[in-house]
């Protein structure tokens, strides 16, 4: 049973964050060894992991194409990602993610690089508190960096939603699931270029409007912090190579 | 592989109609084709429609049958949306379990029907815990020539709007009608060549870069939006997307609902 659940009280949210405030989120990059490319994330609670394979020879065959590489997106929650058990396999909610996800990357993959092979995505949910799209998407964005697949640039992910009447950025759970309308997207940041938007819940027009501006806002914060991540790692890969050499 | 080519072939042909303002069946570039709902047209249904928009041809029927609820909301009735893609409507469906499209295509009218709490769930609770009636939309894609979701979308508002609950079936007295709250539209638009198009044709929708369905309600809310396709879009371009279909949406509505 849903009962009332006061989300915001003197101006706060049940965890202490304004409207405006993304959750804490953490980022490493390059944690699978037998990935091409892959990054480890969390986002508030969530915790979820990505990996990229190829370019690679694409299968099955048929699904090929002469001009330019496929990309394959997989979202796909572990069993014991939610409270309650989520039965194993691609239900229906996750072959829709991953179908907007792989769209929301195929504009800055330089697909055309690379005719005939797939680009293979794989993002696990280890997880999981609301926004878990976001989160993959910013992961398998850093992974595809990671596994040096030619991209215009990264693409970054967040949620906005309405609790309370208000608009506020980056739902958890509790949120969510008591929240009137709930809003994720992506984009490539450096261009105000919208490639993934979702909608469910009941908003004005206004709030649609005031929730997209919240939206991209952060995700230049997103965007900054994908950047750093990256830059460190192959940083700490450089010190360290030029450190053996001298010795 | 020969469809593809002819695919490439009419989305060139289609995109340099758009960029001299024009396109490939006359239209403007905010104009949709004919719209035709036509109701009750399967007996065995507790509500129909049949949806044509331009030659694109669309049957939703909703079968309501008594179930249980599930265990997280036990007090309220239950909505199932699905849909299939044919292999009889396009050359290029195939028989099988549902794809990504048809999934898509179910989830996008569930999330505008729920969003806007169109029905008012609490009303088809009939003993709670136990016995609430189940509300099954299923979406028949007959011919596709573009735009399904609109099409599906009005042909499951107008079952909606039209049903009768079987009660007597189940020896149950009560309202015959739905507890209907709200009128969801949905209305999709395009963007080829840096232009918003609404009701893209079959090859609108293969030459455009992304698409966006929106889903408002007879106060101008949003109920639900969904992005598709591979590219990207501007901010502006959005803003325009969702004022175009706010106002389509109120059009639809006045002539068909």
């Amino acid at each position: 049973m849903k009962e009332e659940i006061e989300l915001i009280k003197d101006g706060k949210r049940l965890d202490g964050r304004g409207f405006d405030e993304l959750r804490p989120i953490k980022i490493e990059v390059g944690v699978l060894k037998r990935a091409d490319g892959s990054c480890y994330l969390e986002l508030g609670d969530n915790k979820v992991i990505a990996a990229v394979y190829g370019p690679r020879e694409m299968h099955p065959r048929h699904a090929q194409d002469a001009k330019m590489a496929v990309v394959k997106f997989r979202y796909n929650m572990a069993p014991f990602s939610t409270d309650d058990r989520k039965r194993p396999g691609p239900d229906r909610r996750s072959v829709e993610i991953s179908k907007v996800c792989r769209e929301a990357f195929n504009p800055v993959i330089m697909r055309e690089l690379y005719p005939k092979t797939g680009i293979e995505v794989y993002v696990e949910l280890l997880q999981s508190d609301a926004g878990t799209r976001t989160a993959g998407i910013n992961a398998a964005s850093i992974a595809l960096a990671d596994a040096g697949i030619p991209m215009k640039d990264l693409v970054s992910s967040v949620a906005v939603g309405k609790i309370d009447g208000e608009m506020v950025l980056d739902l958890n759970a509790v949120e969510d699931n008591n929240g009137e309308a709930d809003m994720p997207i992506a984009m490539i940041a450096r261009t105000n270029t919208i490639t993934a938007l979702q909608m469910d819940g009941r908003l004005t027009k206004e709030e649609f409007e005031r929730g997209l501006k919240l939206a991209v806002g952060a995700c230049h914060q997103i965007y900054e912090l994908q950047r750093t991540a990256l830059v460190t790692r192959y940083n700490q890969n450089y010190e360290s190579k030029s450190k053996r050499e001298e010795e | 592989m020969g469809l593809e080519i002819v695919n490439d072939v009419r989305t060139d042909y289609v995109c340099d109609l758009v960029k001299n303002g024009k396109r490939e069946d006359g239209r403007g570039f905010r104009e949709y084709r004919d719209i035709s709902v036509e109701r009750d047209v399967i007996k065995r249904a507790e509500g129909s429609a049949r949806v044509k928009i331009g030659d694109t041809d669309v049957l939703v029927g909703v079968k309501v049958e008594l179930g249980t609820p599930f265990p997280d909301t036990p007090d309220k009735g239950v909505i199932i949306t699905n849909a299939e893609l044919v292999p009889l409507a396009s050359p290029e469906f195939e028989s099988g379990p549902p794809n990504e499209n048809s999934i898509q295509l179910a989830r996008v009218v569930d999330r505008g029907i729920r969003g806007s709490e169109a029905i008012d769930l609490d009303k088809l609770c009939i003993e709670e815990g136990e016995k609430v009636w189940m509300v099954f939309i299923d979406i028949h894609v007959l011919d596709d020539n573009g735009n399904l979701a609109d099409a599906a979308a009005l042909g499951a508002i107008a079952s909606l709007l039209n049903l009768r609950i079987p009660n007597e079936r189940y020896g149950l007295t009560g309202e015959n009608t739905l507890p209907m709250r709200d009128t969801p539209v949905a209305v999709t638009t395009v963007e080829i060549e840096g232009n918003i198009l609404v009701d893209p044709s079959f090859d609108e929708g293969n030459a455009a870069a992304s698409s966006v369905t929106v889903i408002s309600n007879a106060d101008g809310t949003l109920s639900g939006m969904q992005k598709s396709g591979s590219g990207g879009l501007k901010e502006a371009q959005i803003a325009e997307m969702v004022e175009i279909g706010i106002e389509k949406a109120g059009e639809i509505r006045g002539k068909y609902l």
